[in-house]
């Protein structure tokens, strides 16, 4: 068995997990966050895309063995007191899901584009960027629409507070 | 996934005894093609040792025109280093075009290079680079290193510390990736330094990478996109998959090249 021990969502957390436990299956089981989807098995469809040290990876392809000493940002941690984070509000303002499977993942996506892209971002580039993320609905035109203004809303100053 | 025991290693010398005492160990970088394998239960190493946080093994150091970039670092990290992008922008267009942002946030240049898929980006930009694979034991050339489909002159217990190359005149990859996969169905690195031209090529080896001789051999007469136009690449040991067809990867690696020595020549 495998110590874990982590900051999720700023709380520190220890488990035991068995060595070979994905950092999403102890997120959900141990933790019980299941705002964290499992979606393809395959390391493709990015539903899982979490932050490990403040950048997004697929939990699905880390062990939580591996996470250990880390900080780990969840779908669950972005809204503070009450507030959605501003991606969160547009994804929302622009529909920027349907059936809302992979939409912690494109959420925590896109928060890190944003980040990344302090310049600001044009429709080309955010495709570009969700590349690793899969959308079984095919709705990534709202939600492109939803990652393009809540860039602009955030503006380059509350980009670094994200 | 089968079942399997987590180290992190503290040093190179620490990772090179657990491999040594376990029974069928694999080394961890990033994970990015080795977490997926073991998932589909395509993999099953009884031991895992995480080299990711060895001391020493990431970063990337710019002397002059020798560039060294350290095993575990990130293709993220590599792709978004401004003077690495200034003094070699192929690597770190390379680099920031390898799967997708989580993949890069994850992936290593070691895992990448240590693996050698027969489609991975990093071993066209070592072999045309004429890198230097520095590992655990030795230092060896790009061309001694590479020497099959997901096989390199690595021993069980040798761990790649470094890459290190010197910087060329100019070079450009360009590559045409799987739309799902988002690997090469062919991909080429072109490098130019002086008068010596260098050409390699991913995606489309039955062997993994390789030098493309012909397209050398015309690009030194005359380093030009038109160069290439009466040049025939053979079909002959390249791969044939459900993806694409050998003659279509030949075709595919013409284009390849002659974009990326258009790219060059501007």
């Amino acid at each position: 068995m495998a110590k874990v021990e982590l900051v999720v969502n700023g709380r520190a957390v220890k488990g035991e997990a068995e060595d070979r436990t994905l950092l999403v299956h102890f997120l959900r089981e141990n933790l019980g966050l299941t705002g964290t989807h499992v979606g393809c098995d395959t390391s493709q469809c990015g539903a899982c895309v979490v932050h490990v040290d403040g950048r997004a990876v697929k939990s699905c392809t880390m062990l939580a063995a591996q996470a250990y000493g880390s900080e780990v940002t969840t779908i669950e941690g972005l809204a503070l007191n009450g507030e959605l984070h501003p991606v969160q509000v547009a994804f929302r303002e622009h529909h920027g899901l349907q059936c809302g499977f992979c939409t912690p993942g494109m959420v925590m996506s896109s928060v890190d584009m944003i980040r990344r892209h302090p310049e600001g971002l044009d429709e080309a580039t955010v495709r570009a960027e969700l590349e690793g993320n899969i959308c079984r609905c095919t709705g990534y035109h709202n939600i492109v629409q939803a990652v393009l203004d809540a860039s602009d809303k955030m503006g380059k100053g509350a980009v670094k507070a994200a | 996934m089968y079942e399997t025991h987590y180290h992190r290693a503290t040093s190179v010398e620490d990772a090179a005894k657990n491999m040594n005492a376990a029974e069928d160990g694999k080394f961890l970088a990033g994970g990015m093609t080795l977490i997926p394998t073991m998932k589909q239960r395509l993999a099953s190493p009884s031991n895992l040792i995480d080299l990711r946080h060895i001391p020493g093994l990431k970063g990337i150091t710019i002397t002059g025109r020798t560039v060294r970039i350290g095993a575990v670092t990130t293709h993220s990290d590599v792709s978004t280093h401004a003077e690495l992008a200034k003094l070699c922008p192929a690597i770190t267009f390379l680099a920031g075009h390898i799967g997708d942002p989580h993949v890069r946030n994850m992936g290593t240049i070691g895992g990448s290079v240590a693996n050698n898929d027969p489609a991975a980006d990093y071993p066209t930009a070592l072999l045309a680079l004429d890198a230097t694979v520095v590992t655990s034991q030795r230092s060896l050339p790009a061309s001694e290193f590479f020497v099959g489909l997901f096989e390199t002159a690595l021993e069980p217990d040798e761990i790649v510390t470094a890459i290190e190359f010197t910087a060329p005149d100019k070079a450009a990859y360009k590559k045409f990736p799987n739309p799902a996969s988002l690997y090469a169905v062919a991909g080429v690195f072109v490098a130019k330094s002086g008068n010596d031209v260098r050409v390699a090529v991913t995606g489309a080896g039955e062997n993994g990478v390789f030098r493309a001789d012909e397209l050398e051999a015309a690009l030194t007469k005359n380093f030009n996109a038109a160069a290439l136009d009466d040049v025939t690449v053979s079909a002959d040991g390249l791969m044939s998959d459900m993806h694409a067809s050998a003659d279509y990867r030949a075709n595919l690696v013409k284009v390849m090249a002659k974009r990326a020595v258009a790219e060059i020549a501007g």
